[in-house]
């Protein structure tokens, strides 16, 4: 029951906020109050499955594997929470640092329907469903993205509309082919009959249309272009709820359908996965260098950042193809996949919170353009002190939340043997330091500057400690993940070994004693 | 899959293809109409449809008498077509309010966000 809830709150309070049409005060309080309660849900979710291992939920009461399961292993809800939290921070966000016109036609029950999809797609143990949960995903997202209709947004929205519904038709092209090869859609079943099957060609067959849609999900290296076209065009609320969920959904369902399904593919996926993480991390941080917009170089961070969480994951998928002579590289998979598990938690939140700096900086100078900002630092010291916890945290500075998981992914990578993409990971990370230090000397650093200020109205000091609250709550726990390391890594293993043991999965799907069903007739 | 339904998800993609390709964003869309509708026929086809065999049991039987075809594609085929139906929709839309602002229908004009 509790695991159907994180999908159910934001769909009700969505259907609350629609009936609350024009009101803007009221629906943002539903929104943030809603959201508030997936978060307490979540933590809940995540407490019992870490007590009591797995829990699935069959939908309709259709047993596994005909009906549609929710399954809440720790990844999911690891997910769910971070995502609620995200959820959470972007509607408190958006009670000042919204306008009202958007806030009072629409902006928050897509925004609850978003969080509602995200986390259906986490939750969900059926490969139909999950692509249900994304187009749901991608149609709240359409609309937020446009809403408002400025010339930008309709711009970005034509690129990003077209490159995932790309995405979807092979997503769906190749659930259709997994149908008619397997006869079922549930994960954990398939990952059985893909086993019976044991045949490599088909396997490779299902598992490249299927990973390449993810992949322009998570907008990896060749086709992350819809991403830096759309992200700073929406207003800086969207644009922070965006970079926190979206692609990492991507990579979430990357991870699950490559360590639960194809097992016999994993010597080959893992050394895809592992050029693609490089690619895809050296790419996102040259972008990032060249360009001016704040909320641009935000962008390509993402997909610079999407290659180290696949750099765990391929690790630790090639690590499970050859464990050595005698496993001794089985601790390098199990320390990746970790790194992998707290590098998401900790991604998520930073790079929400540098959002909602760059949405509270265009609330204040109207612009987050580096050339056209200055000065920051001398007027908003809390806020310049909040952005630097947040960008240290993602360069990787030790004690904030970005070092451990970084600290992990390399050791991980050395003990596998696997130098290149450590060298790799470790010179992007330096280029990361030197883009965030860039936004920093650009538009914090220097004196104000009159005559750049365009003429509007200031925000009030109560929307000012608004905005800020958000950002300091996402601040603060990117230093308490640096300082509480431990635990968040203890999860993180955890969370990484009970990926690694797809049987325990398929047991809590399907039931220990499941037999191929004596009614299954063959074609 | 019968030959006939393999040459015409064939067709269908790459038709679909070529016309994302084109500049004009109203062949955009037409090609997102085109291989949306390729990946349902593909689903259709690839369960393997029996002519004439619908998935009903017989009064007394506890199971259809094979061979069958499987409901579940249509299933699967009829909540694409809803999803993509309801996408397309909103994609006429947003190409309409480009045309609009842009007063062009070339995708070539839609760079500024690039930058």
């Amino acid at each position: 029951m509790l695991i159907t809830l994180p999908i159910l709150i934001p769909m009700l309070a969505a259907a609350l906020c629609t009936l609350a049409w024009g009101q803007a005060r009221l629906q943002t309080v539903i929104a943030s109050l809603s959201s508030l309660a997936v978060l307490v849900v979540a933590a809940i979710l995540l407490t019992n499955v870490r007590a009591d291992g797995i829990q699935t939920a069959a939908l309709g009461g259709w047993a596994a594997p005909f009906g549609i399961t929710l399954v809440a292993d720790l990844f999911a809800c690891v997910m769910v929470l971070v995502a609620a939290i995200t959820g959470f921070a972007v509607t408190l966000f958006s009670i000042a640092g919204t306008d009202r016109v958007r806030a009072a036609n629409g902006q928050p029950p897509l925004m609850l329907c978003l969080l509602a999809a995200v986390s259906g797609a986490f939750l969900s143990g059926d490969i139909f469903n999950l692509y249900v949960w994304f187009e749901l995903m991608l149609l709240s997202s359409f609309v937020l993205l446009t809403l408002g209709g400025d010339r930008r947004q309709i711009e970005g929205a034509i690129k990003y509309v077209t490159l995932n519904l790309v995405s979807s038709v092979l997503f769906l092209a190749s659930v259709g082919l997994i149908y008619a090869a397997t006869g079922t859609l549930n994960m954990a079943h398939l990952a059985v009959r893909l086993d019976e099957l044991n045949d490599p060609r088909v396997a490779t067959l299902l598992s490249a249309p299927l990973l390449v849609a993810f992949g322009i999900k998570a907008a990896v290296f060749p086709v992350f272009f819809w991403l830096p076209a759309s992200y700073h065009t929406p207003p800086a609320v969207v644009s922070a709820l965006f970079a926190g969920l979206l692609t990492k959904v991507g990579v979430y369902s990357i991870a699950r359908v490559t360590l639960l399904m194809f097992d016999q593919e994993h010597a080959v996926l893992g050394e895809a996965v592992l050029l693609v993480a490089g690619l895809t991390m050296t790419t996102g941080v040259l972008g990032a260098i060249i360009q001016n917009d704040m909320r641009r170089i935000l962008s390509f961070h993402i997909i610079s950042q999407i290659g180290y969480m696949l750099m765990g994951l391929g690790i630790a998928l090639v690590v499970s193809a050859n464990p050595g002579e005698s496993g001794e590289f089985g601790e390098a998979g199990l320390i990746a996949l970790a790194g992998m598990v707290f590098y998401i938690v900790h991604h998520i939140i930073a790079k929400t919170n540098l959002f909602l700096v760059s949405g509270a900086i265009l609330h204040d100078r109207g612009t987050a353009q580096l050339d056209r900002v200055n000065g920051l630092a001398t007027t908003h010291p809390m806020l310049a002190t909040l952005f630097m916890i947040s960008a240290l945290s993602l360069a990787g500075i030790p004690i904030f939340s970005g070092f451990w998981p970084k600290l992990a992914l390399v050791t991980g990578g050395l003990t596998a043997g696997r130098y290149v993409i450590v060298a790799v990971s470790l010179a992007v990370s330096l280029c990361t330091l030197f883009s965030m230090v860039k936004i920093w000397s650009g538009a914090f650093w220097g004196s104000p500057d009159e005559a750049d200020t365009p003429e509007r109205p200031a925000p009030t000091r109560r929307a000012w400690a608004t905005m800020l609250t958000p950002i300091a709550m996402l601040a603060a726990l990117n230093i308490a993940l640096g300082l509480g390391a431990g635990p968040m890594y203890s999860l993180a293993r955890e969370t990484a070994a009970q990926l690694l043991d797809s049987g325990a999965y398929i047991d809590a799907v399907l039931g220990a004693d499941f037999d191929e069903s004596p009614g299954r007739v063959d074609q | 899959m019968s030959p006939i339904a393999v040459l015409s998800v064939a067709v269908l993609f790459a038709a679909g293809a070529y016309m994302l390709l084109r500049r004009s964003m109203v062949k955009l869309v037409i090609g997102l109409v085109l291989v949306g509708h390729a990946a349902n026929l593909l689903i259709f086809a690839a369960a393997r449809p029996e002519r004439g065999r619908p998935a009903l049991v017989e009064r007394g039987a506890d199971a259809p008498a094979a061979p069958y075809s499987d409901p579940l594609p249509a299933a699967l085929v009829l909540t694409a077509i809803v999803i993509g139906f309801s996408i397309v929709s909103y994609t006429i839309v947003l190409i309409r309010r480009a045309y609009e602002d842009a007063g062009s229908d070339d995708l070539k004009t839609f760079t500024s966000t690039d930058r």
